[in-house]
């Protein structure tokens, strides 16, 4: 199979798993973004998100995104550091051009990972997982109505300003991340060409610079001492 | 008036493919700036059989950057410090009194080291040997004017086919991926009437050499561009990806 014995092809597999995975971080920011203007729309949105058969599609494609992202990017990493040979340089130096980010994706892919247990635990096991078990006959599973408030959720973490801190530091991560990973997608896949790769380099920067903007401002609104 | 400088050379040497290879340090006082690079090492060499030890091997041949004979990763880069020139082009003026210049070879999967700072490149040939011809029967020279050739094709083909097949991308390439080449080798065909007929064979038979013989995979940081003595550029790789791409849904 191509797209696993060849090098372009296992690219192709991480190029559309990342492209997929901006899709969602739009989607998701945005959604947040409301949580500052109407705690109620915010709920509202959340609550099509719940224990329906449609969000729990979703939420298994999302998964599968990310699993086979992740795999992936360490098994591609396993086989580039075998290609790098067993002595590396004793000087190595930069060259100018060459993004920081492009060099630490998976590191930079690591701390994101981690960041995301985090808040999987914080959020995500305390709404849709909650639905889910009361769904399946657990009754115990936590409380049904504080499931559905997700505005709930964001006052009660954002209000302690160490994981607002905390939630910053992921999301600079994840806007490195980004601004190396948009614009590599689409020259994986050969969306550019001499006219359109310093273009396309330009728009990954603003898309990040967005969605990480949109996603930051919850917490720095926190910070600032406002709730909503 | 000449100009002499003092230096001081950590080179890496190695008996043999199996052997295990250290830095040895030389000092080479007098140097004049206006020797180039390689000049350096030659009057090293002879310095060092007139002391009757064994001379330093690295690979040269034309000296005028267009061979891609000429290795060596100096001072932390390959061809050294200079944005688009091959090492033979490298001069000693760009060097301080008393500096410390650290010569390694290419390290890569692919390219095992030889002796000292020679490395076996055959790699690139065999990906060349897969495909990176035309074996169409053209005719004759034909009319200048027969095939239509827009100016920006042509000029993107030339950009190409400025690739000597040294080797710096995949060396500095921290994945060891060998695109920018592959990607050049391609182009360069794609581009023009008489390698457009094979072009997708062409994409897929270099392509699955260069990941049989254990290149990395590309994950475009541009390093491969930064340290190309040709200035080849990674929209070549883009190129690739597509030709690549467009022959596998294909199929």
């Amino acid at each position: 199979m191509w797209l696993i014995d060849s090098s372009i092809g296992r690219k192709l597999i991480m190029s559309i798993t990342g492209i997929f995975l901006v899709l969602f971080l739009i989607f998701h920011g945005t959604m947040n973004f409301v949580v500052l203007f109407s705690a109620e729309a915010y709920n509202a949105i959340a609550g099509f998100l719940g224990a329906n058969w449609y969000a729990l599609i979703g939420t298994k494609i999302l998964a599968l995104g990310f699993v086979v992202h992740i795999l992936y990017a360490l098994y591609l990493t396993f086989q580039n550091q075998k290609a790098r040979g067993s002595k590396s340089y004793a000087v190595k130096n930069n060259q100018k051009g060459v993004e920081w980010a492009s060099q630490n994706m998976l590191v930079l892919g690591i701390i994101i990972l981690g960041f995301m247990g985090l808040h999987l635990f914080q959020f995500w096991s305390k709404m849709q997982l909650v639905e889910i078990s009361h769904k399946l006959g657990c009754e115990n599973a936590g409380n049904l109505e504080l499931a559905k408030d997700g505005a709930y959720w964001v006052r009660h973490y954002f209000e302690n300003p160490y994981y607002s801190v905390l939630y910053i530091i992921w999301l600079t991560a994840l806007w490195f991340h980004l601004t190396h990973g948009v614009w590599s997608a689409l020259q994986t896949i050969g969306a550019s060409n001499n006219i359109w790769l310093p273009r396309i380099k330009v728009i990954s920067n603003i898309l990040a610079t967005i969605i990480i903007l949109m996603f930051i401002s919850i917490p720095v609104y926190f910070l600032l001492g406002f709730s909503i | 008036m000449e100009k002499t400088i003092n230096i001081t050379l950590k080179i890496w040497r190695q008996a043999g493919p199996k052997a295990k290879g250290e830095f040895v340090t030389y000092k080479l006082d007098n140097v004049s700036t206006d020797s180039s690079f390689l000049e350096m090492l030659d009057v090293l060499n002879e310095k060092l059989i007139s002391e009757r030890k064994e001379p330093i091997v690295f690979d040269h041949d034309c000296r005028e950057g267009i061979c891609g004979m000429c290795s060596l990763f100096i001072n932390g880069h390959p061809h050294g410090l200079d944005a688009g020139t091959t090492t033979c082009q490298l001069h000693m003026r760009r060097f301080k009194d008393g500096e410390t210049i650290t010569i390694e070879p290419w390290r890569s999967k692919a390219f095992p080291v030889l002796k000292d700072l020679r490395v076996d490149r055959n790699a690139f040939d065999k990906i060349i040997q897969a495909g990176g011809y035309v074996s169409v029967n053209t005719g004759g020279v034909p009319d200048g004017n027969a095939i239509p050739i827009s100016k920006i094709a042509a000029d993107e083909a030339m950009d190409a086919a400025s690739c000597i097949g040294c080797g710096a991308c995949a060396a500095t390439c921290k994945n060891g991926s060998a695109m920018l080449f592959v990607a050049a080798k391609v182009s360069q065909l794609a581009l023009l009437p008489q390698g457009r007929v094979e072009a997708a064979a062409r994409a897929k038979a270099m392509v699955a050499k260069m990941d049989e013989l254990g290149f990395g995979n590309c994950t475009n940081t541009g390093a491969c561009e930064a340290e190309c003595p040709k200035n080849v550029s990674i929209s070549h790789i883009a190129r690739l990806n597509r030709e690549f791409l467009s022959a596998k849904f294909k199929d």
